[in-house]
């Protein structure tokens, strides 16, 4: 087991360095987007819209923080379960981002995506989303804000931990 | 029996005050039978990664309680038993007033809202309303309340089934383990196991509910919750399901009477944000 930093926006190269139980620590932006988000961003692709953010290596992080409490850019800011966003998933790696990251098992699909694309799967720790909103320095609204907590935010991050489930070779950390 | 006039009338204010202090408290900090239960699975934890999971675990309840940063970002559906004891009088829309102490207390607190106006009409109501509420009349003057706030990952977890009676206790528990290993990796694990037996389907599933919220094993049905938590912490999946020893913290069941051609069982998973708070008035 290794712990690596990972800075937004990702190379390709980066990733296939990545292997499946690294520890890494992310710093840079990641943009947040659950299910609602997700289901509005295929919608714009679809339609030639520009996404809300660049795509081309991002992280992309499967969550929906709590509101921010006085003196705090963001809320408690854990990720959510990561297969609901499954049948999303080959998209967005075609629109160009480099990782997503959540928590919990993905289906073979995704996996077959992530060898295809070169891209990876992180996650953090579930439940943990008060010392997860620690290592988030700066929080802005991008998009949807009609989805309070399904919108998507602009997360700066520093030091963020993650362990990398999922490589761009398709070794998987679950065992099921 | 008291006389009408005698009895004691619960003020409006004070229920809406008490539900929202309650939402608060129990997003902000982790009851302490729940704190034991994860200093016991950082003793027991064999896996390194999974130690320093849980160990983060146990930071992150920490740094809740001192920062007013709630424990988890799916600050969850407001889950509410009420027990209304037979001598008050009540003399407004109880089930109202608590729904506005909700929306109060995810409001002031800074709780997420993540309650939709329906499955199909998926807009947010902004107030974490309406609630489950699950009313109990007892013995006493007084109302008590438990706030459990149920986050949506571990609901999505939980499963129910009409087993045939023919499948008998062995039917049941191949039932829960396999719920368990299937859907636990992603409920945030290490989880808590509540089994509800028998009743309806809808009684079934209460009962799970309500078995969450036990603190000590049930009797009468001998050592069946013991074997399902040594069945469950030998499938290896481990803290965030990242593998490890400890999938499960505890396991609780609740049985009641049942229909002589069905054997319902239901399993409600809990993740380690396992939340409450209780108060009276």
């Amino acid at each position: 087991m290794r712990e690596q930093k990972l800075t937004t926006p990702v190379s390709k190269e980066i990733l296939a360095n990545l292997a499946c139980g690294d520890e890494v620590l992310i710093s840079g932006r990641i943009y947040t987007a659950r299910d609602a988000a997700h289901k509005a961003m295929l919608k714009m692709a679809q339609e030639g819209e520009k996404l809300p953010f660049d795509p081309r290596g991002a992280i992309i992080y499967f969550a929906g923080p709590s509101p921010a409490p006085p003196g705090f850019p963001i809320g408690s800011c854990g990720p959510t379960t990561s297969s609901r966003m499954d049948p999303f998933t080959k998209t967005m790696f075609e629109l160009g981002i480099a990782a997503q990251l959540g928590k919990g098992p993905r289906g073979k699909e995704v996996i077959q995506t992530l060898v295809d694309f070169g891209g990876v799967y992180l996650v953090a720790l579930g439940g943990a989303g008060a010392l997860l909103a620690e290592k988030v320095k700066k929080a802005r609204l991008l998009a949807f804000p009609e989805l309070g907590p399904e919108a998507v935010y602009e997360l700066e991050v520093e030091n963020f931990p993650a362990i990398v489930a999922i490589d761009s070779k398709g070794n998987n950390i679950f065992k099921n | 029996m008291l006389s009408f006039d005698l009895m004691k009338t619960i003020k409006r204010e004070g229920l809406v005050d008490l539900v929202a202090s309650l939402c608060i408290k129990a997003n902000l900090v982790l009851p302490k039978h729940q704190k034991e239960k994860l200093e016991w699975a950082l003793e027991n934890e064999t896996s390194p990664l999974g130690k320093k999971l849980i160990s983060q675990i146990i930071e992150n309840y920490r740094i809740a309680e001192k920062t007013g940063l709630a424990i988890c970002q799916d600050c969850g559906l407001a889950v509410i038993f009420l027990e209304a004891g037979r001598d008050i009088r009540i003399d407004f829309d109880i089930y109202e007033a608590i729904n506005d102490g909700v929306a109060k207390g995810y409001g002031e607190g800074h709780l997420r809202p993540s309650v939709l106006h329906s499955c199909v009409d998926r807009t947010n109501t902004k107030t974490n309303t309406p609630a489950i509420i699950h009313t109990q009349i007892v013995d006493g003057d007084k109302i008590k309340l438990t706030v459990a706030p149920k986050g949506g990952g571990s609901e999505n977890a939980s499963r129910l089934a009409m087993l045939r009676p023919y499948e008998g206790r062995q039917g049941i528990m191949d039932f829960v383990v396999k719920t368990v290993r299937e859907n636990g990796p992603s409920a945030c694990p290490p989880v808590t196991v509540g089994i509800g037996l028998g009743g309806t389907m809808e009684e079934c599933a209460l009962l799970a509910k309500k078995a969450l919220l036990e603190d000590n094993r049930s009797e009468e049905l001998g050592n069946m919750e013991e074997e399902i938590l040594e069945l469950c912490n030998n499938l290896g999946f481990g803290p965030a399901g990242l593998g490890g020893k400890i999938s499960v913290l505890d396991v609780h069941m609740l049985s009641t009477g049942c229909h002589i051609a069905t054997m319902p069982v239901s399993v409600n998973i809990q993740c380690h944000a396992a939340r409450k708070a209780t108060g009276e008035m």
